[in-house]
């Protein structure tokens, strides 16, 4: 009831100046400043329900069907990568990981390796050392043996010769003392009376 | 008539449309709703034209719209609340480029206009019933009745509740369009204050710093409300859609 005569107010001077300018809106001002504030007047109503139910309307279908799709699937994607890279740097660090075990196992290896052929070589010197004293020590031995046997033979052969130079001397002696003739065969078994 | 803080909210005819005796002109109004509803649309479409993998600056403020508004409605009416993500965002967006063009001088605001802001703020609603018995059935009104209320007290707590649930549209709508048409009337009066002023010669123009400075602090504030106006809009309509979708409180 109330927005038929507020519209008929409004259009009665927009016939005759189809375009507001400023006179125009003064003057459709100072009609309404009698009655209404414009954010007030039910005869603008109609318009402005129908030109925001259509540009809302609008909007809000863009939005829901272009707009905000894109946008999230913007951000989706952009999770999705970080997510995968997240993932991706992982899987480096992981495989950075294994490399890492891998050659401290390798270096380990070697150590325990480098300290076997250590011992194996210090153990084979060692042998070698004890094999060429061994061998030395041997030669010695055969040496002191032999001049053992050489000094026993010429202890024995001087030992002989000690016999006839007593046989000898005892009977030249004897000789000397005596005179004549000596029996050598008395001679020699009182040299070895006396030597017993 | 410069000066008249109200002929800012004048409509003004553009093209004069009648259908069935009602008058559907387009007007300057419309002009602002359409410019807002492109400029908005516009600017969502073209920043995330290039789908970049790292945002730009465009396609950052495009991104923090959308993460804002959905983290808002998330926290609000929790994961369920999400199917309506694309009402609460267009809500948001509109209402606040709405806001934001008002602030150009000579340009309209089209928020206000208490009905527009009323015919959000029902739409909000109508969503919320409309929703809350298709989801619900009767069960939606026990909205009405919070839990743990002694039996005496119970018809004077739900008369409360549908008071307060009626005066919803009207609160929510009042508060934009109240705001918006304040802020610019004030405006509009402190920079009334400086050209009549500066009219009174040298004495007149060193009376006009101090309004100049206050148009120019209101200004920044008035920025400020706009985005707070539609912030406060979209958060409303989130808690609102909640008891929607979670009536038993």
């Amino acid at each position: 009831m109330f927005v038929t005569p507020g519209y008929a107010q409004e259009t009665a001077p927009a016939e005759g100046d189809a375009h507001g300018d400023a006179a125009h809106t003064e003057v459709a001002g100072g009609e309404h400043g009698s009655g209404v504030f414009p954010p007030f007047d039910p005869a603008s109503y109609p318009s402005q329900l129908l030109w925001l139910a259509i540009t809302f309307g609008l909007f809000y279908l863009f939005l829901k069907k272009v707009a905000l799709p894109r946008i999230g699937s913007i951000l989706e994607v952009r999770r999705d990568r970080i997510a995968q890279d997240l993932d991706q740097a992982a899987r480096m660090k992981e495989e950075a990981d294994a490399a890492i075990a891998a050659y401290e196992q390798e270096l380990a290896d070697a150590r325990k390796r480098a300290t076997a052929i250590a011992q194996e070589a210090s153990a084979g010197a060692k042998s070698e050392a004890e094999a060429e004293r061994k061998q030395v020590e041997a030669a010695l031995e055969k040496r002191l043996q032999e001049s053992e046997t050489r000094i026993a033979a010429i202890k024995t052969s001087a030992l002989k010769e000690v016999d006839t130079i007593a046989e000898d001397t005892a009977a030249t002696i004897v000789q000397e003392l005596l005179g004549g003739k000596v029996d050598k065969a008395a001679v020699a078994a009182a040299v070895r009376s006396a030597r017993e | 008539m410069a000066n008249d803080p109200i002929h800012q909210f004048q409509i003004a005819k553009w093209i004069p449309i009648e259908i069935g005796g009602l008058d559907f002109s387009f007007t300057n109004s419309s002009a602002f709703m359409v410019a807002t509803a492109v400029g908005a649309g516009a600017f969502l479409y073209l920043t995330t034209s290039s789908r970049g993998l790292v945002p730009g600056r465009l396609q950052s403020i495009s991104e923090m719209s959308y993460e804002f508004v959905a983290n808002m409605l998330r926290d609000a009416a929790g994961t369920q609340g999400m199917k309506f993500f694309p009402l609460v965002f267009s809500l948001f967006m509109f209402v606040l480029v709405a806001n934001l063009f008002g602030m150009f001088p000579y340009f309209f605001t089209i928020t206000s206009h208490l009905i527009v802001t009323f015919a959000l703020a029902l739409l909000v609603i109508g969503t919320v019933v409309v929703y809350g018995f298709m989801k619900h059935g009767f069960g939606f009104l026990k909205l009405f009745v919070p839990h743990g209320v002694p039996g005496v007290l119970v018809p004077l707590v739900v008369a409360i509740e549908v008071i307060s649930f009626l005066s919803r549209p009207i609160s929510l709508s009042v508060r934009l369009f109240a705001n918006m048409l304040a802020g610019h009337i004030t405006l509009k009066v402190f920079a009334g204050f400086v050209t009549s002023l500066s009219a009174f010669g040298a004495i007149g123009v060193a009376g006009a710093i101090l309004p100049l400075v206050m148009t120019v602090a209101l200004t920044g504030l008035e920025f400020l409300v706009a985005f707070l106006q539609a912030y406060v809009f979209a958060v409303l309509t989130c808690m609102y859609l909640n008891d929607a979708i979670h009536p038993g409180h």
